[in-house]
């Protein structure tokens, strides 16, 4: 049967046997030369990392943060929503009622006592931050750092609290 | 060659001589490695090692130190004295060619006692090279096959094919060269060529012979193991050729015969072919700088040209697709060794035709 050529890309073999000049090497080597030695002065496409950095573009999205409202206090209620809404299932959440007294921590009656993000399972979609009703979670422009166990990778919920408005360092 | 009393003066400046080739082969060596990785980085615009020291300069370094600090394995089924043999065999052979080399002018002091720039000017010089370098390839022999793994076997074979091969273009070009000089000394051949220009034409042999100037340098290619002729270490095929079954120190010694063999061989095509330590307008500076300071001219010239041919050989490296196996032969036996017999031929009936 015979080949039909799918690709449009495929280009035709050229089979002839070595001319002599061919066969010499030296023009060939000469020619292979000129692009490696072009090569030398061209802009490196390596970026040097931890003292230069790529900018990212500003829908970059990276790890998470949960807020505060104006006053500092915290905004997520744990309904769980981002928690449902997460497609690699790398968050959980543990909720609790607010005491009298607790009003300047927490901004309503049920605050998250317990919230985590996996981040070697999160893929940084954004779907929570998209789901949460009460603006509580935010993608920000950075990236994990990279860590030794599994176990760092795991955020808890002090590593994802944005610093509190009156301890400004 | 003159026939030199054996003081206990003369030990010394021979050994203060071999330690100093010894040690500076040994540090171009180590810088080649570095030289290598930042000349693949940058033709493939990559940066290259740039993290220990200023550019990457203490690469070398920590290089050794990790080689030196690896566990030593020697498999249970290898023959054990063989297996640390080949690769010391590999390393003394490299070391050994640098012996016949005249690194610069001699340098005569005001009582009229010379020093010269070179171990042994023995008058079999070019004969000792080849010696040496087909002894070289025993040390890869030896490795491959007493490691006691197929891989290593094939590429041991593949070696020694190579090496016979192409030792015989390599000498064959050679000779055209010899018959031209009328001499086997190294010292006799760079002195020939002194300065750059005498009545009317180029002084150097690359211009007198440059067919032999091509097959000896393919040659060398294939001799020193390097791409497009690595068949005995091809990672593609052999896994790491040779030395698969090498670990440590002895892996090192391999890796490390190699480059230094690079740089003998840079010193050896650049003293047959380019003047060694010659260089144009070298009798205008000897008659206005003190003799010392043309003497360290000389051995920096002769320094650069090798340095230029180092490159030369990375840039092929990272230039060229690795030969096939039948490829090489082909090459070696139906196009050098006859190129090599046509141009001894050529030469021959020109030294005649002058003699007339």
């Amino acid at each position: 049967m015979p080949y039909t050529n799918i690709s449009t890309k495929a280009k035709q073999v050229d089979r002839r046997p070595m001319n002599f000049m061919e066969r010499i090497y030296l023009p060939a080597i000469a020619k292979g030369l000129k692009i490696t030695l072009g090569h030398i002065f061209q802009p490196k496409a390596t970026i040097n990392y931890p003292e230069v950095k790529r900018p990212f573009s500003s829908t970059f999205r990276g790890l998470h943060i949960l807020n505060r409202d104006e006053e500092g206090r915290e905004k997520c209620t744990a309904c769980g929503l981002c928690a449902l809404s997460c497609p690699a299932e790398a968050i959980t959440m543990e909720s609790a009622e607010r005491k009298t007294g607790e009003e300047h921590l927490y901004k309503e009656e049920k605050y998250a006592a317990q919230y985590e993000i996996n981040m070697l399972r999160c893929i940084f979609c954004g779907l929570c931050e998209e789901a949460c009703p009460k603006d509580a979670i935010y993608l920000t422009q950075t990236f994990a750092p990279s860590n030794y166990d599994r176990k760092g990778f795991i955020y808890k919920k002090d590593d994802l609290l944005i610093p509190h408005p009156s301890s400004k360092n | 060659m003159i026939l030199t009393a054996i003081t206990l003066g003369f030990i010394l400046e021979k050994v203060i001589l071999v330690s100093i080739i010894l040690g500076g082969s040994l540090g171009i060596a180590m810088y080649s490695t570095w030289a290598e990785r930042k000349v693949a980085a940058v033709m493939q615009d990559r940066r290259g090692p740039n993290r220990a020291g200023p550019f990457g300069l203490f690469q070398p370094l920590a290089d050794g130190l990790k080689l030196f600090m690896k566990e030593e394995i020697i498999p249970t089924l290898s023959n054990k004295f063989l297996f640390i043999l080949g690769p010391s065999l590999a390393m003394l052979m490299a070391c050994m060619t640098s012996a016949v080399i005249p690194w610069g002018p001699n340098i005569v002091h005001a009582d009229g006692s010379v020093f010269t720039l070179q171990v042994a000017d023995i008058n079999i010089g070019i004969l000792f090279i080849f010696g040496v370098v087909s002894l070289g390839v025993y040390g890869i022999m030896l490795g491959s096959w007493a490691s006691n793994n197929k891989y290593s076997l094939l590429s041991g074979l593949r070696a020694a094919a190579q090496a016979v091969s192409y030792e015989l273009a390599m000498g064959l070009s050679l000779i055209a060269l010899v018959m031209m000089s009328g001499s086997l000394s190294m010292r006799e051949i760079v002195e020939q060529q002194h300065g750059f220009w005498n009545n009317g034409y180029f002084t150097w042999n690359f211009f007198k012979q440059p067919l032999a100037f091509v097959i000896f340098i393919v040659c060398s290619f294939a001799e020193l193991n390097r791409a497009p002729f690595d068949l005995s270490e091809c990672e593609s095929e052999l896994v790491g050729g040779y030395h698969t079954e090498f670990s440590s120190m002895k892996l090192g010694f391999y890796l490390f015969a190699e480059y230094i063999n690079m740089f003998i061989t840079s010193i050896i095509l650049s003293s047959l072919f380019f003047g060694g330590y010659n260089y144009p307008g070298m009798d205008w500076v000897a008659l206005h700088v003190s003799p010392l300071f043309v003497s360290i001219i000389g051995v920096l010239v002769l320094l650069g040209k090798a340095v230029a041919f180092i490159l030369f050989f990375m840039f092929i490296r990272w230039t060229l697709p690795r030969f096939r196996y039948d490829q090489l032969m082909d090459l070696g036996w139906k196009s050098l060794i006859p190129l090599a017999l046509f141009n001894m031929l050529v030469t021959g009936a020109i030294i005649l035709a002058f003699q007339k």
